[in-house]
């Protein structure tokens, strides 16, 4: 078995100066002091752009009339590896299935995206945002309305212009 | 009277409070930063923000403590840290009208030993502190502060000595009026100015001397077990010391509240008269003291203050800490001797210059021939400081060269003596 040894020879003490290595350290905190360039992002003001693919809370989305595009199908709480999603279907007179309750609890939701990948009508995405502080806990569980209203761009699971995201 | 008093002391007071919000701007301007800037314009009321956390966080008082001494340190590190400015004159005198007033608190005729007397005290409730916490931490803080501001006392009171022996006087207002009349005394007594700066920096406990306080080695020493208020009456009392010590350098040294090429400023008191300057054959010029010219004078004061309390944060976030012993070595090794030879040669030159019969005062001579001295002692400390004879260390990247080498050794798991003895050997 070999073994690598760093060795560092250190300087003599006569060859070392205590002095011009202060000064030359004081000249580079100047340096710094006085350059305007600084690397602070003004977190409310300035925001990150988000990457296209970042996953953040759902998003509902919803038809022209404000008819949620949910199918009920039941693939999504299926899918989820959180468990997170609680939903109870319906059907109206015209034998349309639509939720009754859909809930998602963001505390366990893991953020995977995969409910959005397997939604056939496109209907729950994951959002890019990430601005979710609110004051109780049980305003973490979003229910239908809450779903539908979220503004925020939902998330780009790939890129049109490069699907196999190369 | 107590106008003027109660004004200087509140001024200092705020000048304190933005001590530590420029201690923080400027660390992280010197970090790449930006700092506080959120409390008001540029975070100007930062200070009051963290005045008020301060006063509504809980207070603990640690169940084994000696509770009078706990609750006595914290206020005797903060009084004499903001008494010491009652005698540094702080503008040329403002006529008002019940008389012409002197910018400065207490016009003492015993001056500078009243600095020293009571800079001395600071030590006391540090040590006090950290013995009254009854925490072995604290207890070693306040051990390594006393052993070093007793220790940097000495060469900061030496370094005083040529001071005091080229003005002839303790009063602080006089120092000011002799450096008027000649030049600062940074430059002819430039190696006392090194001096006494070091040891300031040592006396108010600022890295790279921060021994007491030592983050990665005692917690924070001597207010390990302080909350709350007591805490920050800790924090404005080392930087009034701060506060203090800037002050002091630039009345000592760097003139004053003087403006420098320009005599129009110049006042002082001499056998009850306010006199600018003397003409060439030895008549008194009176000074004419207006409104505009205190403002002036203020201004220059605050300037060169402002500009040491910058410089003791740039070198607070420049240089990493020394060692308790380089410390020590500095201290008793480099400065006492340094000082002392130091004050021998001042003292020499003086007697000389008088013989010969130059006065300080009556045109350069006497000022030109004291830098050149200086200048040379100077350069003597500097080159033989900078042979790594007291302080060794890190100092030399480039010197250090980094070499890897490979051992084609076999190892065992259960034989550690071997893998310690190659790289012994490889050493």
């Amino acid at each position: 078995m070999a073994i690598s040894v760093k060795i560092m020879h250190r300087p003599a003490p006569e060859t070392t100066s205590y002095l011009r290595a202060a000064l030359s350290g004081m000249a580079l905190t100047f340096k710094h002091m006085v350059n305007p360039v600084k690397i602070t992002q003004q977190y409310p003001e300035e925001q990150t752009e988000l990457h296209p693919r970042w996953r953040g809370t759902h998003v509902m989305e919803t038809h022209a009339d404000g008819r949620t595009k949910c199918v009920a199908c039941g693939l999504c709480p299926t899918v989820c590896p959180a468990n997170c999603i609680r939903l109870v279907g319906g059907e109206d007179e015209q034998g349309n299935r639509y939720p009754i309750v859909y809930e998602i609890d963001e505390f366990r939701c893991i953020f995977c995206g995969m409910c959005q990948e397997v939604c056939p009508v496109e209907a729950i995405h994951v959002g890019r945002h990430f601005e979710n502080a609110e004051y109780t806990r049980d305003r973490f569980i979003y229910d239908l309305d809450r779903l539908m209203e979220q503004d925020h761009p939902s998330t780009l699971l790939w890129d049109p212009s490069d699907p196999s995201s190369e | 009277m107590v106008v003027k008093n109660v004004t200087i002391f509140t001024v200092v007071l705020l000048v304190v409070a933005y001590t530590t919000l420029a201690e923080r701007r400027v660390s992280a301007w010197i970090q790449d930063r930006r700092g506080p800037n959120r409390v008001g314009p540029f975070g100007l009321l930062q200070p009051i923000a963290d005045g008020i956390k301060n006063f509504v966080k809980e207070e603990t008082l640690p169940a084994t403590a000696s509770r009078f001494f706990f609750v006595l340190a914290p206020i005797l590190v903060l009084v004499p840290a903001l008494v010491t400015f009652a005698v540094i004159p702080i503008a040329a005198p403002l006529p008002t009208p019940v008389g012409v007033v002197d910018m400065i608190v207490a016009d003492v005729p015993i001056g500078i030993l009243y600095v020293l007397a009571l800079s001395s005290l600071a030590v006391f409730g540090i040590v006090l502190g950290g013995w009254a916490s009854n925490n072995k931490y604290a207890f070693l803080g306040g051990l390594r502060a006393s052993a070093q501001m007793v220790s940097y006392e000495v060469a900061l009171g030496l370094s005083l000595i040529a001071v005091l022996m080229l003005s002839g006087n303790v009063t602080l207002p006089h120092i000011v009026a002799q450096q008027q009349l000649g030049m600062w005394y940074a430059f002819p007594l430039s190696l006392a100015f090194i001096l006494f700066v070091i040891s300031a920096f040592a006396e108010t406990n600022r890295l790279p001397f921060d021994m007491p306080e030592a983050e990665s080695e005692l917690i924070t020493g001597y207010h390990t077990e302080y909350s709350a208020m007591k805490f920050s009456a800790f924090m404005i009392g080392e930087f009034g010391h701060m506060v203090t010590a800037s002050a002091l350098m630039a009345t000592l040294f760097l003139g004053g509240w003087d403006i420098p090429f320009w005599t129009g400023d110049n006042a002082f008191w001499l056998d009850g008269q306010l006199v600018q300057g003397f003409t060439a054959n030895g008549d008194v010029i009176l000074a004419t003291p207006t409104w505009w010219k205190t403002l002036l004078t203020f201004g220059s004061f605050s300037i060169k203050t402002s500009f040491f309390i910058v410089f003791f944060i740039w070198v607070r976030w420049t240089l990493p800490r020394f060692r308790y012993d380089q410390v020590m070595a500095l201290g008793w090794k480099v400065m006492l001797p340094t000082s002392l030879a130091y004050v021998m040669l001042i003292g020499g030159t003086i007697l000389f210059l008088e013989e010969i019969g130059m006065r300080w005062g009556e045109g350069y001579g006497y000022g030109l021939s004291l830098t050149a001295v200086s200048g040379a002692a100077t350069f003597a400390f500097m080159f033989l400081l900078d042979r790594g004879r007291t302080i060794t260390g890190a100092a030399a990247q480039r010197a250090q060269v980094v070499e890897i080498k490979t051992i084609t050794q076999p190892l065992t798991a259960g034989n550690p003596a071997s893998m310690a003895e190659s790289a012994t050997a490889g050493d």
